[in-house]
């Protein structure tokens, strides 16, 4: 039995939107030049170029020069930390964060302290929201130049209180750079950042670009060396073709997301029902109501994370998971220890616009007897 | 740390594999036993206490220098 493969894992990597693979073709053939030169095949290709950033920004909602793009969402994530810490150096060396940020964003954050600079994790509740009340304490106190919070979990969505931690930022006068990677493309932007970055692959963009959006007024420097390239905040030529498929699939992208999100949601909510209902002995975490329209996580008990992912992926089903045995590291997910719900057996199933109702309902029809199956092999069946 | 009731040394194991040897002790042991579980994946620090919260027991603490090791009452 081979039944087609069912690719869900859209908030690792969404399938290319066939409106990106014409647009990059389209700048294949007229966007090779370097946009900065002053000849013809290089005013082409800067027309390319404004005319994307003047597309991305436009959807975004915010003006065209406050955009840049990145060479990956991850670039733009350790920009959009370095840059707005060093940018507020005088107002202090302490960056406030949630304890459920990206890698790239922790990161970013080690090499400030190996730096000497500072750090806050600020705690999650057993469904991923972060701790207001936290969250007030640390922007307030002396010192942080920067706050960062992750606009909704990439690892179990819930979606963050964004416009309530920017009140409190704004309050203590601390900037706010909100990590939007997986809300861009599907669900509005929430009010009251400073910075944003977004990676172009988890709306069906290429991969390879990045967003790193600055507002004007904030107190954010490049922490590359000096180059002239997208108003100095990320050095080195775009790779312009792509660049331009990032903001012609953003658009169509987001043009479509309240039909996405309209139809995905109900289809999450069924995955969560059923999981929770079918799969003994399973958790499916995260905030159930306020979170991605595309996105759910469950952990199942006593069963290793990776011999599920194979298991399904000889099933057809690729999916992602964020138990440690999964991992380079032998940690487990951080966002997943911060929340305290079970790490092993993790799957993250995350769906997108090609995934339909009937590929959830083969999913769900074989997940049951997969799992079964590994309990049964390993010997822990009615533990 | 006061004494527990009864060790269970998981030193080695990979998760989820701590767990599993956790549950499997148990059922075998009276109610209010107080064990404390050797394990040094990093793993067992979140999953240790996700099983309790699964399966009704009380997690008494984490002693993270010491093994590391989990105490639990069944």
């Amino acid at each position: 039995m081979s039944a087609s493969p069912v690719y869900l894992d859209a908030a690792t990597a969404a399938p290319l939107h066939p409106v990106a693979r014409q647009a990059m073709l389209a700048a294949l053939e007229d966007g090779w030049a370097d946009p900065a030169r002053l000849y013809a095949p290089a005013r082409r290709a800067r027309q390319l170029l404004d005319a994307a950033r003047e597309a991305a920004a436009q959807t975004l909602g915010v003006r065209a020069d406050e955009l840049s793009f990145t060479p990956s969402g991850t670039t733009a994530a350790h920009a959009a930390v370095l840059g707005g810490l060093v940018g507020r150096r005088r107002a202090g060396t302490t960056l406030a964060h949630s304890a459920i940020e990206h890698s790239a964003v922790l990161h970013a954050a080690q090499r400030h302290m190996a730096a000497g600079g500072d750090a806050v994790s600020v705690p999650v509740d057993r469904l991923g929201r972060l701790d207001l009340d936290a969250w007030a304490a640390a922007v307030a106190a002396p010192g942080v130049a920067l706050a960062a919070l992750i606009g909704a979990s990439h690892e179990v969505g819930t979606v963050q209180p964004v416009p309530a931690a920017a009140e409190l930022c704004a309050e203590a006068g601390v900037p706010l750079y909100v990590d939007a990677a997986q809300l861009v493309g599907r669900a509005p932007l929430p009010a009251g950042w400073s910075v944003l970055t977004a990676s172009a692959h988890k709306w069906g963009g290429p991969p390879g670009v990045g967003l790193l959006v600055v507002r004007k007024g904030t107190r954010w420097e490049s922490p590359y060396p000096a180059d002239e390239r997208e108003s100095g905040r990320t050095p080195g030529v775009v790779n312009l073709p792509a660049v331009v498929a990032a903001a012609a699939s953003l658009r169509a992208a987001a043009a479509d997301a309240a039909t996405e999100a309209a139809r995905l949601t109900p289809l999450v909510d069924r995955i969560r029902a059923r999981v929770a209902a079918e799969v003994p002995d399973v958790e499916v975490v995260g905030d159930p109501v306020d979170r991605l329209p595309h996105l759910v996580t469950f952990s199942c008990l006593y069963v290793d994370g990776e011999a599920l992912l194979h298991a399904l992926d000889r099933r057809g089903f690729a999916v992602s998971s964020g138990s440690s045995c999964t991992s380079s590291t032998v940690r487990p997910s951080h966002v997943l220890a911060a929340m305290g719900v079970l790490s092993h057996g993790n799957v993250r199933v995350s769906l997108h616009r090609d995934i339909t109702e009937a590929d959830v309902e083969r999913f769900l029809a074989e997940l049951p007897g997969i799992v079964a199956d590994l309990r049964a092999q390993a010997g822990v069946t009615g533990l | 740390m006061s004494e527990p009731d009864e060790i269970l040394d998981c030193r080695g194991q990979r998760c989820p594999l701590p767990v599993i040897n956790l549950a499997r002790r148990v059922p075998a042991l009276p109610a209010g036993t107080v064990v404390r579980v050797l394990a040094d994946d990093p793993a067992a620090a979140v999953d240790i206490p996700a099983w309790c919260r699964m399966r009704r027991h009380e997690f008494l603490a984490a002693h993270p220098a010491a093994g590391p090791a989990y105490d639990v009452r069944v």
